[in-house]
């Protein structure tokens, strides 16, 4: 075979199975997409079709319309911001911490953080709750936001360390014999370069509390403050037969997420680089 | 002392003026709950009436360990790491592979094969629940009636075994964008002279493949392996919304769900947090030894 015969064969191999794939991987969000649009007449049609005969918006306007699914909407968003911003100053103060400065136990206190990681979060529901209560954040959204950031402390703080000890440090030295503090050091060199892994936080923690389920479940009694995630399984656990408006409720819950996936997609893999995440 | 300590020493207020957010957070709502709930796993915890609780001491983690329930959901456990971490990370492999090359519309694929990573988990599961539905099921018409390999319908999730392959499924197709992600970085810090010096000593792209990237990729799938393991043996929000925990007869329940039945169903707390003990237990220990084992096989 020459050599073009056979770099075209590769070529159409790779293809292939891209594209095959993501058949695979769409299959069951436009399975979503469509069942979203079919009438309620036609939810356990058969054969189930992969192109509905008839589409109708009305499952959306009827999930929306219904309960306080703007308001849901909008906690989630309110909750997702706040933690994703705080995450990224408290993680990112952490990280400097284990990658620039010298103090005593600084391993083991990493390594403490590093368990974080490991235990299962649904273990901590409880005495968590107990926590928050007596905090008096009992039934409040910023018993999520403390919650949430906590649990991506261990995860993220790890990522940016590995960032920021990538970083030369001749840039912060010259900084630091000018008189700067560790505090506009962080600020003003180091975070700067380290776009690309804050992208990769980002979208981690985003995620992360906007689809956070068991946490939510617990701590929010008031039906004005839930989450869009508990709005859903609630949903669905009230209203059994009807898919076609708990997917278009679930449809509205991923646009945000993928429009923030999208918009940082591209430092993404860079950052993921970046990090100490490739081992 | 010397020198270095003495240094550390004096920028002690600085460290901990960068530590002190975090630290605060850690304690209040991890270390503090790990340890209140491994106090309350050795008591017979009444949850209305705390002070009237019983020390059992080990009592709830030797009935854990009793009970066939438990035991089963054990290997239900297992099964579900052991079955969709080597697909996941197969599978995701190859797609950072494939997408490593010189091709067209990268950034469509990178966004539709993390589709599934960033959607809720309460979604996809609700998603995947409605697809295996025993009876107008998208899964059970495409067996029968596109790929005719069944003659009628199978209700999947009314078998305790047949449930766990939306679920195994599930996770597998969501955990796949993830893998292929960490592994795609990995693969792009390899310098492309390496392969270029492999070429033109005629190395085909198999040997490429398997005498450049995949000793360089190690670090990367020993990262995986372990990241992918917790998770796993951790994940439970699909088996909660498609078994209802443990639907039918209690035999699909994974360690989790039954931990999460014991709490918030049956207010058991004492049993609730010894499970869950058990659990982080058995993790901490799997995880260190396996970076022991990845550890002797990989040059760090």
């Amino acid at each position: 075979m020459g050599k073009t015969a056979q770099m075209r064969l590769q070529r159409f191999v790779t293809y292939t199975l891209l594209l095959g794939g993501v058949l695979i991987v769409a299959l069951p969000f436009w399975y979503m997409i469509i069942t979203s649009l079919k009438p309620q007449s036609l939810i356990f049609e058969m054969p189930p079709r992969l192109f509905p005969a008839k589409v109708t918006l009305k499952n959306y306007t009827e999930a929306l319309g219904k309960d306080l699914f703007g308001l849901y909407f909008l906690n989630s968003l309110f909750v997702s911001t706040v933690s994703t911003g705080l995450t990224v100053i408290v993680s990112s103060m952490l990280a400097f911490a284990f990658a620039r400065l010298e103090f005593p136990g600084k391993e083991i206190i990493f390594r403490v953080f590093l368990v974080g990681m490991m235990i299962p979060p649904v273990m901590l529901i409880i005495p968590q709750f107990i926590v928050a209560k007596w905090l008096g954040l009992y039934d409040s959204l910023f018993s999520l936001i403390f919650v949430y950031v906590t649990m991506n402390l261990s995860m993220q703080t790890y990522l940016l360390r590995g960032v920021f000890e990538g970083i030369p440090r001749d840039l912060e030295e010259a900084a630091l014999i000018d008189g700067a503090s560790h505090w506009t050091v962080l600020w003003k060199v180091i975070l700067p370069l380290s776009r690309a892994g804050l992208a990769v936080v980002t979208i981690f923690t985003f995620l992360y509390s906007w689809s956070e389920f068991p946490w939510a479940h617990v701590a929010i009694k008031e039906t004005a403050r839930r989450t869009l995630p508990i709005a859903i399984a609630l949903f669905q656990g009230q209203h059994l037969t009807e898919w076609g408006q708990v997917f278009a409720a679930s449809i509205v819950a991923l646009i945000p997420i993928v429009i923030v996936f999208v918009a940082f997609q591209r430092n993404f893999i860079q950052g993921i680089a970046s990090t100490g995440m490739k081992g | 002392m010397n020198v270095s300590r003495r240094r550390a020493l004096r920028n002690l207020p600085t460290a901990l003026f960068f530590l002190l957010p975090g630290l605060l957070l850690f304690s209040a709502f991890v270390i503090g709950p790990m340890l209140y709930s491994l106090r309350i796993s050795f008591f017979d915890w009444k949850i209305l009436n705390p002070d009237r609780s019983v020390w059992i001491g080990l009592g709830n983690y030797s009935r854990a360990l009793g009970d066939p329930i438990f035991r089963r959901a054990v290997l239900n456990t297992l099964a579900y790491s052991a079955v969709t971490v080597p697909a996941q990370i197969i599978i995701g492999v190859v797609i950072a592979i494939l997408l490593n090359q010189k091709i067209r519309g990268k950034a469509f694929f990178r966004v539709m094969y993390y589709l599934p990573v960033i959607t809720a988990w309460v979604i996809v599961s609700l998603l995947f629940e409605y697809m295996f539905s025993g009876q107008a099921g998208l899964i059970n018409y495409l067996l029968r009636d596109v790929l005719g390999v069944i003659d009628k319908n199978i209700l999947w999730l009314a078998d305790p075994i047949l449930a766990f392959v939306p679920i195994h499924l599930l996770e597998i197709w969501k955990g796949i964008g993830w893998v292929a992600v960490i592994a795609l970085a990995g693969l792009q810090v390899i310098p492309v002279h390496l392969y270029e010096a492999a070429e033109i000593d005629g190395a085909g792209s198999w040997q490429r493949f398997r005498f450049i990237a995949l000793p360089l990729l190690t670090p990367t799938l020993a990262f995986l392996f372990v990241v992918r393991t917790i998770g796993t043996l951790n994940g439970y929000i699909s088996n909660l919304l498609i078994t209802n925990g443990g639907d039918p007869l209690d035999k699909t329940h994974f360690v989790l769900t039954l931990m999460y039945e014991a709490t918030f169903t049956r207010l058991d707390f004492g049993y609730g947090s010894a499970i869950s003990y058990l659990l982080t237990i058995f993790i901490f220990v799997i995880s260190v030894f396996q970076i022991r084992l990845l550890r002797r096989d990989v040059e760090f």
